[in-house]
């Protein structure tokens, strides 16, 4: 694993900002906060993300860790299944996903970018990795995602339930009467998302500023 | 045959305009009569005078609304024109040409737009618009730019303008001035440095260019006011001083009063939202001056920050883009859409005089000074400079900025810097004994409006179209797309939590959390909370529209039969001319006193068609009943002032949202029970004590989905509508447009009974049979479902006209054993 011990050195930077796209700056920045939250392992753990303060009150936070430890984000040979401590390399894999865009890009890189986005996501609803978000995976996400609201706790089901219909009205067009629609596939999720241009929404400004010390 | 119309209506407008005119001419007559009156005793008792003098004021201002709007009204006849020229234009010169009518005809200036008129009356309405329906989101998320271009951009208009103007001075081109020197150039430099929000409103909301920069352009029209008013005070008060008095203290009192100013009616407008938040909150019982609070309050806002001379502006668009979410939340929905409409009128028609006025202010002799260097300049100069500010202080945000602007923004944004009525305003309030060079920088100010109003207006639209700017598209609001939208802003502040940087998304997320814990729990109504909450509100919205096109597909088709979603057993649904025949009377429509006029409109049709489509109409009857149910019986007058009839949409709307649930539920049919298996289903619902959950339960057991495609796809459908269509299709419109449309006053719709178990089975809809505690439409609530037997009770009150033997049939003794007699009773509703 490319994790690295308490001081990586210049080419390990180097090499991995070239690899995840972020600066050379960035990199230090994400390796320090990295340290700080493994409290200074060289890998880390769910329950090192789950400590963090201000991801308390996320309501769909378990989806959000579980992201960084789930191999279809970072692992290109074998990407099934999850781990249970991720190293450095593999946490900035994750946090790449949301790189802003460059200034100067073309299309096909802006393209290529958008689907790894969309696949993030994806993967985010898609729990047990059958390249389908089925109805329950559906309800699962929407039910935690409103689980802010309790007055409409409820509701979320058939919220889930109408976003689902409307899925299927998107991808499949009408559909014959006992046609069976299984679940939303990463096609019909891009399909879904036409039109909005999530790679400009998508990202977090990585700052080139040390602002770790503020953070719990 | 538009341009026949387009003749009409000028022939209209000129009529209105010789009334004006004339009513001036008998003003200075009345004038003169009104002298006399006073001098001399009256001779008698005069049954009617008349007294124009009494209604002047009060009088010609309505004309001239009258005639703005009617000049509105003529621009949209012809599509054309308005496309091509902005309305702002149009209304400029419809103002000029009335201002130059009754200047011939009465060489004086007709009515000229005071400032005290513009900023009292005319610019809080526009401004508490934009403010109230300001898209927050996108406005704080680039408020950092706004704040740049606001502040920093109309300082560096202001010193650029006047500097170089100050500079051509000098060497001698503009001639003669009576001016101090710098100070004026200066003041003046800064009265025209704003961009106009109301020109830019009026420009741009038609251009429909993409939101990010359309929020950049407008919020930094609405905030540089502040600037601008400062500037303008200060260089104000410095000539009053005189411009050798001037001491750094002053100068440095003039930076502090910029940010005093600025921040305090900000924070003033805060203030006041809160108010008026926590006002709607208890407003429930005095819903009919509801709406009146929020304009009452946002006009106080105005005023406060008036009075404590602070931008009184920036108050009042605080105030409308602070209360707006709890605003909109605590009103009634009537309320909220009295509000939405009103405000919409009142600023629209503010927009409007002020065009308008803008040309008929500008035709009077006596205020033209004309110094063609002067004015040139000043045109040039103003638009060299703001492409200069915009390009530079681009280059430097974009540094900082994620989504950088392109050059087309920059291009745009640059021609977006519109002059407008502030300009205006502020420079007829000028004191000509303090600047004596008043009467240049009015008509300057005028020239520049018209030149950037009437020619970047109108050229606005085919540059955006030319440079293909990013539009802002119009799309179906969706579930997922909100759904989405929410999981992304979790997921973004996460991973600004997990990577320890603090941006926006941090900031956002914690603002929300505040907000959700203590603001709206304290501003909102309880009821309210719920329903803030964005998804639920779209959830909802799309759910009504579901159910009115299904309504109007069953017009279209000229049949509600195919609402009938196909049951997994009942494949093909009913074909209603084979149930005829063994049939006992389908319809049922038992005509209980005071029948609705939807049933005897239902009886006429009845008589006509009557042997056509019996059961289509009970299925007819019974979805009207099930979706509209609430036929105008009459509509009850009450004549008060505190109170409109309560009506009970409320519910209605509820329960077309909750049977439309269902439909939306129903097409997900569980693999699992999907096929052959609803009497089960139904059966077990039966039992299932908490049935709120069932088909949730249903379709998680399931995991996989059917999906029907309500009965569109039926294979034997098109053959009945054509069977049908052919009586159905005025059938239908007259019973549901009123049924739609109105009140509900009662529940005196006649019962509606499905007919005997045959047909029941086959035109049970799907809500009947997977639904529980929600289905139970309002009258099932009143009035518990009839069984067979007590249909056979009332059956003598029936007034039906057509099935007769029916009737006859009645007395038959009913089969005991029902095919479907386990199913709840209210499916036979």
């Amino acid at each position: 694993m490319g994790a690295f011990h308490s001081r990586p050195d210049e080419n390990d930077i180097r090499h991995l900002a070239d690899k995840t796209g972020f600066s050379v700056e960035q990199v230090e920045i994400l390796h320090r906060r990295f340290k700080q939250l493994s409290r200074d392992e060289d890998t880390l753990q769910r329950e090192h993300l789950y400590g963090i303060p201000d991801l308390e009150c996320n309501p769909i936070r378990t989806q959000i860790v579980a992201a960084f430890f789930d191999k279809r984000n970072f692992d290109k040979d074998s990407p099934q299944g999850t781990v249970q401590e991720i190293g450095f390399e593999q946490f900035l894999t994750v946090m790449s996903h949301f790189r802003p865009l460059k200034l100067r890009m073309t299309e096909e890189q802006r393209e290529q970018l958008r689907l790894e986005k969309l696949q993030f996501l994806f993967n985010m609803y898609d729990l047990d990795n059958d390249g389908k978000i089925s109805l329950e995976e559906y309800r699962h996400v929407v039910y935690e995602l409103l689980s802010q609201n309790p007055q409409i706790g409820n509701e979320s089901a058939a919220i889930a339930d109408a976003a689902m219909l409307e899925a299927a009205t998107i991808c499949m067009g009408q559909m014959e009467p006992d046609q069976v629609y299984e679940g939303i596939t990463f096609q019909d999720f891009l399909k879904m998302w036409t039109g909005i241009d999530i790679e400009t929404k998508m990202h977090v400004r990585f700052l080139k500023m040390d602002n770790t010390t503020l953070c719990k | 045959m538009q341009c026949n119309r387009f003749k009409e209506c000028a022939s209209l407008l000129v009529v209105v305009l010789l009334i004006c005119s004339s009513t001036k001419a008998e003003q200075s007559t009345t004038n003169a009569t009104a002298g006399n009156e006073h001098g001399a005793p009256p001779s008698g008792y005069q049954i009617v005078t008349f007294k124009w003098h009494h209604v002047m004021d009060p009088y010609i201002i309505a004309l001239w609304v009258l005639v703005a709007s009617i000049a509105k009204m003529l621009f949209h006849m012809s599509s054309k024109l308005t496309t091509v020229i902005p309305e702002s234009a149009l209304l400029i010169f419809i103002g000029l040409l009335l201002g130059g009518v009754v200047w011939g005809a009465d060489h004086t200036a007709s009515y000229s737009m005071t400032p005290r008129l513009f900023f009292f009356y005319l610019l809080p309405l526009i401004v508490l618009d934009a403010g109230y329906f300001m898209p927050n989101r996108q406005f704080f998320g680039n408020f950092g730019a706004i704040l740049v271009y606001a502040v920093i951009a109309t300082v560096w208009n202001a010193a650029s303008v006047g500097l170089s103007l100050y500079g051509v001075y000098l060497t001698g081109v503009m001639g003669e001035l009576k001016v101090d020197g710098m100070l004026d150039f200066l003041l003046f430099g800064s009265l025209l440095s704003a961009v106009d929000p109301v020109a830019v409103i009026a420009v741009f909301e038609e251009v429909h260019v993409d939101e990010v920069l359309y929020i950049i352009v407008f919020g930094e029209s609405l905030l540089n006011d502040g600037v601008t008013v400062v500037l303008y005070n200060v260089f104000d008060s410095f000539i009053a001083i005189g411009g050798v008095n001037v001491t750094g203290v002053d100068c440095v009192k003039g930076v502090v009063s910029f940010f005093v100013v600025a921040l305090g009616g900000t924070l003033i407008g805060i203030v006041f939202a809160f108010l008026l938040s926590y006002i709607s909150r208890f407003t429930k019982r005095v819903q009919i001056i509801e709406p009146g609070f929020v304009f009452v309050v946002s006009y106080l806002s105005y005023l406060t920050a008036e009075m404590l001379s602070l931008s009184s502006i920036l108050a009042i668009t605080f105030t409308g883009v602070c209360c707006q979410k709890y605003v909109q939340a605590n009103l009634c929905k009537e309320s909220a859409t009295t509000v939405r409409y009103m405000m919409k009128m009142l600023a629209n028609g503010s927009e409007t005089i002020i065009f308008m006025m803008l040309g008929i202010s500008a035709v009077d002799g006596g205020i033209w000074v004309w110094n063609t260097a002067f004015i040139l300049l000043t045109l040039l100069f103003i638009a060299v400079y703001r492409v200069v500010g915009v390009v530079v202080l681009t280059w430097f945000l974009n540094r900082y900025r994620v989504v950088p602007l392109g050059f087309i923004d920059q291009v745009v944004m640059s021609y977006g810097g519109l002059r407008g009525a502030v300009a205006y305003g502020l420079v007829a309030s000028l004191d000509e004994a303090r600047v004596q060079e008043r009467k240049l920088f009015f008509t300057t100010t005028i020239i520049v409006i018209y030149f950037t109003v009437v020619l970047q207006g109108c050229t606005t639209k085919s540059l955006v179209t030319w440079l293909k700017v990013k539009r802002s598209e119009h799309r179906e609001p969706s579930i997922s797309e909100k759904l989405n939208g929410r999981a992304f802003d979790h997921i973004l502040s996460a991973i600004e939590d997990i990577s320890g940087q603090i941006g926006h998304h941090y900031i956002w997320d914690k603002w929300e959390s505040f907000d959700r814990k203590y603001l709206c729990k304290l501003l909102m109504r309880k009821s309210a909370l719920k329903s803030s909450d964005q998804i639920l509100d779209v959830f909802h919205d799309l759910n009504i529209k579901d159910a009115i096109t299904y309504i109007a597909e069953g017009e279209r088709k000229g049949s509600l039969a195919f609402i009938q979603t196909p049951d997994a057993d009942q494949l093909v649904n009913v074909n209603f001319h084979s149930s005829k025949q063994s049939e006992v009377d389908a319809s049922m429509s038992v005509l209980k006193e005071g029948a609705s006029a939807v049933c005897l409109d239902m009886q006429a049709v009845e008589l006509r068609w009557k042997n056509l489509q019996e059961s289509e109409d009970v299925y007819t009857h019974h979805l009207l009943q099930q979706y509209l149910y609430k036929p105008k019986k009459q509509l009850k007058y009450k004549y008060g002032r505190h109170d409109i009839t309560s009506t009970e949409d409320d519910a209605q709307e509820k329960e077309i949202f909750e049977k439309t649930m269902k439909r939306r539920l129903a097409s997900f049919k569980s693999t699992k029970y999907g096929v052959s298996q609803s009497k089960k289903v139904s059966k077990h619902f039966k039992k299932d004590p908490s049935q709120k959950k069932r088909s949730d339960e249903m379709l998680s057991n399931g995991g996989q989905l059917v999906f029907h495609d309500p009965a569109f796809s039926d294979p034997e459908h098109p053959h009945e509508y054509e069977v049908i269509s052919n009586g159905g299709s005025n059938f239908i419109p007259n019973v549901t447009r009123p049924a739609l449309a109105d009140t509900y006053n009662g529940i005196d719709n006649p019962a509606f009974m499905l007919n005997e178990e045959p047909v029941a089975r086959q035109a049970l809809p799907p809500w009947a049979t997977n639904n529980d505690t929600v289905v139970l439409s309002q009258r099932a609530r009143v009035q518990m479902p009839w069984s067979p037997n007590n249909i056979r009770r009332l059956m003598p009150l029936r007034l039906s006209g057509r099935s007769t033997d029916s009737f006859l049939l009645a007395d038959v003794p009913v089969p005991e054993e029902h095919p479907l007699s386990f199913l709840p009773e209210r499916t036979a509703l």
